[in-house]
């Protein structure tokens, strides 16, 4: 990628390598993802999918190269720093406030680039329209009768589904997806992708996912990784039928 | 009745039953005993604040409420300063100022380091107190604190002091009721609960620690001056890590993540050791029979016993709700979604 599309790309990753100790986990992986694109990430396991997620998100140091947000470079920023930048994410281990209600973990992601997360003597009853705003993003997936339940009690499925609203809540410009439909049962992972494919028209996403038949439904380009490195990355029909891809990854024809 | 009702009902009971205590003829030194529990009630809230909803076990918090009362002692004796206002101001900004060095270095780790090191912490404040001698009075202590007129009262006797804690706890105790409950209280809750989402939503997870931290000390400083009144005196047992272990015994007793649990918990430590300790030398290993029959059989605290044994009293069978312990066999409070996670 030349740099006059990195400069206006969401996304821009420069030669990051990553290694823990002697073991070489990401090899000088590059690529850009532009404002309004939808890619998708696969790879065996192992592949340093996750990995390359965390350093992204910035959990994670990197050995070296560059990681760039919006045109700034982000790369020695906390996680933090780069989520108020624009950045969420979902893990692909369910990853909400157990304890607290669903309404609580929502109004924590709508409340947290705004000054009354500070507010320390002013009830939260008193920002109504925060909880309001929390309903309707309920409403958009059919769980406004779980807003007072304990995230705890949830079922895995709706946990899931509150685990992708969260990060919406955020309203991000660039949403990182760890295997949202991890574990689901068909029906539940229907859901997850028709509630991934209503925020097409508006959200840059970057997915990792096993699940071929979310990746194809969702997604409009994929990158291939393997041992830590970009062996593929295209619109998704030129990748189904690439014969390299077939063999490393997908074990055949698809 | 609604539960909002109930708990109305609940603190102005509790609170007329304060109130009036001293004027029902209960002897002098069980209202001493009911002045100390306020104090302690105090510094344990204070300490909840950490434990119950940032998720953060502080060993040092007895080094925070010492310092609060090293504050008055010192202040007293060397620089004459005594009139209630300032001594209470001097006291709570020393603990916090304490609280923001020993953050600095706590806050560096979480979980089992951050207890390891504020154990350390409390440990360096109870040897400066005890080897410094020239400052402190080492293991002497300081003598010569006189309790001050508070808005033109003499509370220099038993009952006006009483009133003077009663009244510091009712203050405390509706801050931080407040303070819970706002938006930085739900954030802190959410840092209890689990820290690497909040650094995913942006949250600076460090920096809400280090307010809690630093709140918490000034309700610890409080908690620290109003006891120095109470001894006249001041010694380094004050601020020694048997104190700070008292001070979680009685959050663990009350219920964690509470905050009037640790009324209970106050009142149960404060008046359990001195009975105990007239009948019995052994008194310290029946309260720890006691503190482990509570954590076996009552892991929420004895606010949530209470009620049970109240529903059961009045021939209602009810639920058990499961109830996971807040605080792990670590000590860890909740198990960190982080270390289960790394991937």
């Amino acid at each position: 990628m030349n740099g006059a599309a990195l400069g206006d790309a969401c996304l821009a990753l420069g030669s990051v390598s990553k290694r823990f100790g002697s073991l070489s986990v990401l090899e000088d992986v590059s690529f850009g993802i532009r404002p309004g694109e939808r890619c998708g990430i696969i790879g065996p396991n192992g592949a340093g999918k996750s990995t390359l997620f965390n350093i992204i998100a910035g959990d994670l140091p990197l050995t070296r190269g560059t990681v760039q947000l919006l045109g700034a470079d982000v790369t020695r920023l906390s996680a933090h720093a780069r989520a108020r930048r624009g950045l969420a994410r979902t893990f692909q281990t369910t990853t909400l406030f157990p304890r607290l209600t669903v309404i609580e973990n929502l109004v924590l992601a709508l409340q947290a680039h705004s000054a009354e997360r500070f507010a320390m003597l002013v009830p939260r009853s008193r920002y109504r329209e925060r909880d309001e705003e929390a309903h309707a993003l309920l409403a958009r997936v059919g769980l406004e009768s779980r807003a007072n339940a304990v995230v705890d009690a949830l079922g895995y499925g709706e946990k899931r589904q509150i685990e992708i609203l969260l990060a919406l809540a955020q309203r991000p410009k660039l949403l990182l997806l760890d295997e949202p439909t991890a574990g689901l049962a068909p029906s539940d992972a229907s859901l997850v992708t028709e509630m991934l494919k209503r925020e097409h028209e508006t959200l840059t996403m970057v997915l990792i996912e096993h699940d071929m038949g979310v990746v194809f439904d969702v997604v409009d380009r994929l990158i291939v990784l393997h041992y830590g490195r970009v062996v593929a990355d295209g619109p998704v029909d030129a990748i189904r039928a690439d014969a390299n891809v077939q063999e490393i990854y997908l074990g055949g024809k698809l | 009745m609604s539960v909002r009702r109930r708990w109305i009902v609940a603190a102005a009971v509790g609170l007329a039953i304060a109130l009036l205590l001293p004027r029902l003829g209960v002897p002098t030194f069980y209202i001493s005993l009911l002045t100390q529990t306020w104090i302690f009630a105090i510094v344990a809230m204070s300490l909840d604040l950490l434990v119950g909803f940032t998720g953060l076990v502080n060993f040092s918090q007895a080094a925070l409420f010492g310092m609060g009362a090293y504050a008055v002692a010192i202040g007293a004796t060397r620089f004459h300063i005594t009139a209630f206002a300032p001594v209470v101001a001097l006291g709570i900004v020393s603990a916090v100022v304490t609280a923001a060095v020993f953050g600095l270095v706590a806050l560096r780790s979480e979980g089992v380091g951050f207890i390891i090191i504020t154990i350390a912490l409390n440990e360096i404040v109870w040897g400066l107190a005890y080897q410094w001698v020239s400052v402190s009075g080492g293991d002497n202590g300081i003598t010569g604190i006189v309790r001050p007129h508070v808005l033109g009262f003499d509370v220099s006797a038993n009952t006006g002091y009483y009133y003077v804690c009663l009244a510091c706890f009712i203050v405390s105790i509706i801050l931080l009721l407040v303070l819970v409950r706002s938006p930085f209280g739900l954030v802190l809750k959410g840092v209890r609960e689990t820290p690497r989402r909040m650094r995913a939503l942006g949250y600076n997870v460090w920096l809400y620690r280090y307010l809690a931290l630093m709140i918490s000390g000034g309700f610890a400083g409080l908690a620290g001056v109003l006891f120095a009144w109470y001894n006249q005196f001041v010694g380094p047992v004050a601020l020694s890590l048997d104190q700070s272990t008292q001070i979680l015994i009685m959050v663990i007793l009350g219920g964690i993540g509470t905050l009037y649990g640790q009324v209970f918990g106050a009142f149960v430590v404060v008046f359990l050791s001195n009975e105990l300790s007239a009948v019995t030398q052994r008194w310290e290993m029946v309260l720890g029979i006691i503190y482990f029959v509570v954590v076996m059989y009552a892991p929420g605290g004895l606010v949530v016993l209470v009620p049970r044994l109240w529903a059961r009293l009045r021939g209602k069978r009810t639920a058990i709700v499961p109830h996971e312990p807040l605080l792990g066999p670590a000590g860890i409070a909740n198990a960190p979604a982080e270390i289960a996670e790394e991937s």
